[in-house]
């Protein structure tokens, strides 16, 4: 009877084992980074505690998947029919075929005499931010053809960034950077920055990032004013600097081909990479993947997380400009060229998803705005607006950033935004390590970094670097005995420390064991301290 | 060609008229919630800070009687009144809302009134009392009348009995009670001698409490460090367990019948199960004098106690030590704590003659709370307790200004276990008798025996 029943109940259950199984599936991208197991659980209260909060995350992640129905906007698309190719379709082709609101979105506004321009999309999509080089700054609210503020600085404007919201703006000046209000006035000169040529915004940190002549990485927090970090790259000036929105980490391109990986308060870069045979030109960052152009006329799709080449492309110029869209599709601005692909990232795209040639001009700075389909550039004619099918979320998060924002509501969300302000400490490659426990004991974490020192050690001295006497040549001038002898001496002692601090661990390390080891039994009981004392002076 | 590009209305996003709320469409996508995690920790940082900084437990200081309070009893069918005895005999209740006595019987006995208990059932206002002078009464607001003086009420009732009494409680649902003096006897409200005398030892008891779900059983405590648990029904106790210092309070679990909570001498809380009393279920330790009562919530999670340090505490029944420690320049030696029947407040009544109301929780606002203040609140606890054990939130979470008497007793404490747990571990390893002795669990280490009848 029971099979008979359970056959029944089995054929009225299929649709909701389906739907059930189609949730798992679809919570998989709510489900977080699997949290470390951190070994058994010993106590029966702890692995009740441990096994209620998975249950809570995976019935969290379900929910989430299932509150999917609330999303109601979809995506935007661009499909050929035919012979048809998408990247031979026109911007005009394009906007008589969509509502009218859209079409509205395709502008150029001619602004040949302050250009090349820079431009900056505020985080909710709603206002753009153009910087002419020739010192001309602007506000507008674009859906809405609406000035904000326009001002002319009457020097040089490398480079333009929104903060937190769209009442301050900050503008790479010819020698300083400087922080406007919403109506144009200058809040504040900030000395620090010396000759900028590029600047980041950290949302959550409130820190302004910029590189430039000089080639340092200056981190200032805007809500205070302090200067959190201010790191040598040594690599001479640099022009590009982006942020990755995933962990806050501030991607710098280098003049010799690197692309470095910065965080406020570590002096040397978190990661290097040889991206480029020629200067890096442009970087596009989002979580997972980081685009770089090269004048060596590339562009180089990277996985920032494992640090490796995914893929590249050729431009017929080499690209000035890069920019990576909401649902991920990538940009490059060349020339008069702006080319944009699609699924470029994660595969290797084959033809171009669409294509815009403006003549007689050429692309500077390209954006996507955020939570729409256009991609903006600005360019030595003024600037443009094109329509991306597809490019933008197409269903935003009213609590991070939401295009129909009041002044209640921005005021409200600064508020929030300042409250859970991050400590500069808090950027790392990967952003999830806060409140990670290090299930590592004290004597592996030791024995790890001794390995590893060991490891460097042998290395630098297989490439010679504490060869003695053998200090190498260097240039006409460069090389007096005086300098030699100095450099020598320096390789030694840092060589002599090195090995001391190796010293030191090892012999800690053989102590902490040597506690640890089972003892004779003339050894223990109430005398045993003396043989401790003993073992620590014999070691 | 297909296309769509994407273009939201702006009707659908925005409110027609001021009077509608305004649309926050949520997205749970990670890709939004960049650096979540850190974000997230941020927060429960702020959650702990802002809860250390709203933390303000005392609400109310009630002055009145002239003479310490050393009884107070809840009624539970009320959560306005509560009742009062003091060293000076006088009989005091209090309504809560108004913050002032409502009632008085200055001189209800001569001596210390030693307990205090409500008649249960929501029909009566009934209360009795007992003091030093042998006598145990019955009051009433209601029923009493005035005395010729216009200030001290008549009693209702009155038994005389042989000792002096140091603690009274009433059955839950049948008319009797039970008082404690050197035995314990049991009363019938409409008889003027106890119907059954309870011993088990000579000594005298220090205080009687029925439990009022397993309403057959009743617990004393008596000075011969004794907790003696007794059935109704057979008028013979049942167990006795014997503990190295003397018991001052008992409370039984108003959730769970067959656990209640001791206030020890040797400044522990040990919780019990009736059922195996050869260990304690948990030893509550951080007060650092003896605690002179205890009383649970009506949950049952939580526990009060008052001390001699001149403290209260509150407690979680399943940990350790206390959550919280509650304390003002001017209390002294606290002799009687009760949770109020709503688990919102907390009451003391102490050596200098006020009675103290607290809140239960340091920094819960009181009043109706909106939806959205309750949620925030709701998200604030929960991204505490789960990020509780992280270093920076817990500093935030544990601070605590605590008199510098109780801190230097606490620390000299603390030495002195240290240094007999020290001894006591090199007694092992130099000798063999010690070495071959079983360890005992903290958990037994202050009881001496149990003896079941």
């Amino acid at each position: 009877m029971a099979t008979r029943s359970g056959g029944a109940a089995k054929k009225r259950a299929e649709p909701d084992d389906e739907l059930a199984a189609e949730i798992k599936q679809r919570a998989q991208k709510y489900r977080r980074a699997k949290e470390g197991a951190g070994g058994k659980v010993r106590s029966k209260k702890e692995a009740a505690a441990v096994g209620h909060a998975r249950r809570r995350r995976e019935e969290a992640a379900e929910a989430a998947a299932r509150s999917e129905v609330l999303l109601t906007e979809q995506a935007g698309f661009l499909e050929a029919e035919g012979m048809e190719r998408t990247y031979k379709f026109t911007q005009k082709q394009i906007a008589d075929n969509v509502d009218i609101g859209s079409a509205s979105r395709i502008f150029d506004l001619q602004l040949g005499e302050f250009g090349p321009y820079a431009i900056d999309y505020s985080g909710d999509g709603r206002h753009l931010l153009l910087g002419g080089r020739k010192g001309h700054l602007a506000t507008v609210d674009w859906r809405n053809a609406r000035l904000g503020c326009e001002l002319h600085v009457r020097e040089t404007v490398r480079s333009v960034c929104w903060l937190h919201n769209q009442t301050l703006f900050a503008a790479a000046q010819k020698k300083y950077a400087y922080i406007y209000d919403q109506s144009g006035a200058e809040v504040h000169c900030l000395r620090k920055h010396e000759e900028p040529t590029a600047l980041g915004f950290l949302r959550h940190h409130f820190l302004l990032a910029s590189t430039g002549m000089s080639g340092r990485v200056v981190y200032q927090d805007v809500t205070e004013g302090k200067v959190v970090g201010e790191h040598r790259s040594g690599h001479g000036p640099a022009h590009v600097l982006r942020v990755n929105p995933y962990n806050a980490v501030v991607h710098v391109g280098h003049g010799n081909g690197t692309v470095s990986l910065w965080a406020p308060q570590q002096s040397l870069p978190l990661a290097k990479l040889l991206c480029h045979k020629g200067p890096v030109q442009a970087v596009a960052v989002d979580g997972v993947h980081m685009a770089t152009s090269g004048l060596d006329g590339r562009v180089k799709v990277w996985d920032v997380r494992a640090l490796g080449v995914l893929h590249e492309y050729r431009t017929g110029r080499p690209a000035q400009s890069l920019d990576i869209s909401q649902r991920g599709l990538l940009a490059a601005g060349y020339g008069p060229h702006v080319t944009v692909w699609k699924d470029a990232l994660a595969t290797r795209a084959g033809d171009a998803y669409m294509q815009r040639l403006l003549p007689a001009t050429s692309v500077q700075t390209l954006r996507f705005a955020p939570y729409e389909d256009v991609l903006g550039y600005g360019h030595s004619g003024g600037v443009s607006s094109i329509l991306v099918p597809g490019a933008g979320e197409p269903n935003f998060d009213a609590l991070v950033a939401n295009p129909f924002q009041t002044t209640r509501q921005r005021q409200e969300a600064e508020v929030k935004l300042l409250l859970d302000k991050l400590p500069a400490d808090t950027i790392q490659l990967d952003p999830t390590f806060v409140g990670r426990l290090d299930p590592r004991s004290h004597a592996e974490r030791q024995r790890e970094q001794l390995a590893e020192g060991r490891a460097r050690y042998a290395q630098d001295k297989a490439d010679g670097k504490y060869r003695d006497g053998a200090v190498r040549n260097k240039t006409k001038g460069r090389n007096s005995t005086a300098k030699r002898y100095a450099r020598k001496r320096q390789t030694n002692v840092t060589d002599l420390k090195k090995l001391q601090t190796m010293e030191r661990m090892e012999k800690e390390l053989r102590q902490a064991e040597a506690a640890k080891r089972p003892r004779p039994a003339h050894e223990k009981g109430a005398l045993a301290q003396f043989y401790t004392e003993k073992a620590r002076l014999d070691g | 060609m297909k296309v769509k590009a994407l273009s939201r209305s702006t009707a659908d996003y925005t409110r027609e008229t001021k009077s509608d709320i305004q649309r926050l469409p949520r997205n749970a996508d990670p890709a939004q919630h960049p650096l979540e995690r850190a974000r997230e920790y941020k927060r429960a940082l702020n959650a702990a800070k802002l809860e250390r900084m709203f933390a303000k437990p005392f609400l109310a200081s009630l002055s009145g009687h002239v003479d310490g309070i050393y009884s107070m009893a809840k009624n539970p069918w009320d959560l306005d009144l509560i009742t009062t005895g003091s060293g000076d005999g006088e009989l005091r209740v209090w309504s809560l809302s108004a913050q002032e006595a409502v009632w008085r019987a200055p001189g209800a006995h001569r001596g210390i009134v030693k307990g205090v208990c409500n008649v249960p059932g929501g029909d009566t206002d009934r209360f009795l009392s007992v003091g030093v002078d042998k006598m145990a009464k019955v009051w009433s607001r209601s029923e009493g009348a005035l005395s010729a003086d216009g200030e001290t009420p008549e009693t209702v009732a009155s038994y005389s009995g042989k000792h002096a009494f140091s603690g009274v409680d009433h059955h839950r649902s049948r008319p009797l009670f039970a008082t404690s003096s050197s035995l314990v006897e049991v009363w019938d409200v409409n008889r003027s001698e106890p119907i059954a005398s309870l011993t088990w030892g000579a000594d005298t008891t220090n205080t009687v409490r029925m439990n009022q779900t397993e309403v057959n059983v009743l617990a004393s405590c008596g000075t011969d460090r004794s907790v003696i648990l007794y059935d109704l029904r057979t008028s013979s106790p049942l167990a006795k367990l014997v503990m190295a210092l003397s018991t001052n309070a008992i409370a039984w679990n108003p959730m769970e019948a067959f656990m209640f909570a001791t206030a020890n001498e040797d400044h522990n809380v040990y919780t019990f199960d009736m059922r195996r009393m050869d260990h304690a279920s948990n030893v509550l330790r951080d007060h650092v004098s003896a605690v002179m009562d205890v009383d649970y919530s009506p949950t049952g999670h939580e526990l009060v106690s008052g001390s001699y340090d001149r403290t209260l505490r509150l407690w979680d029944v399943n940990r350790g030590h206390s959550r919280d420690i509650y304390h003002t320049k001017r209390m002294q030696r606290v002799f009687c704590v009760r949770y109020t029947q709503d688990d919102k407040y907390v009451l003391s009544g102490s050596d200098d003659s006020n009675l103290r109301l607290w809140r239960a929780r340091a920094s819960e606002r009181l009043g109706a709370k909106s939806n959205r203040e309750r949620a925030t609140v709701e998200y604030a606890e929960k991204l505490k307790d789960r990020y509780k054990y992280l270093p920076e939130v817990r500093r935030v979470l544990r601070q605590r200004n605590v008199p510098a008497a109780v801190k230097r007793a606490s620390r000299t404490k603390q030495d002195m276990l240290q240094s007999r747990k020290r001894k006591a571990e090199n007694e092992r390893k130099s000798s063999k008798a010690a070495a071959a002795a079983p360890r005992v669990p903290e958990r037994k280490k202050g009881i001496l025996g149990v003896t079941t009848k």
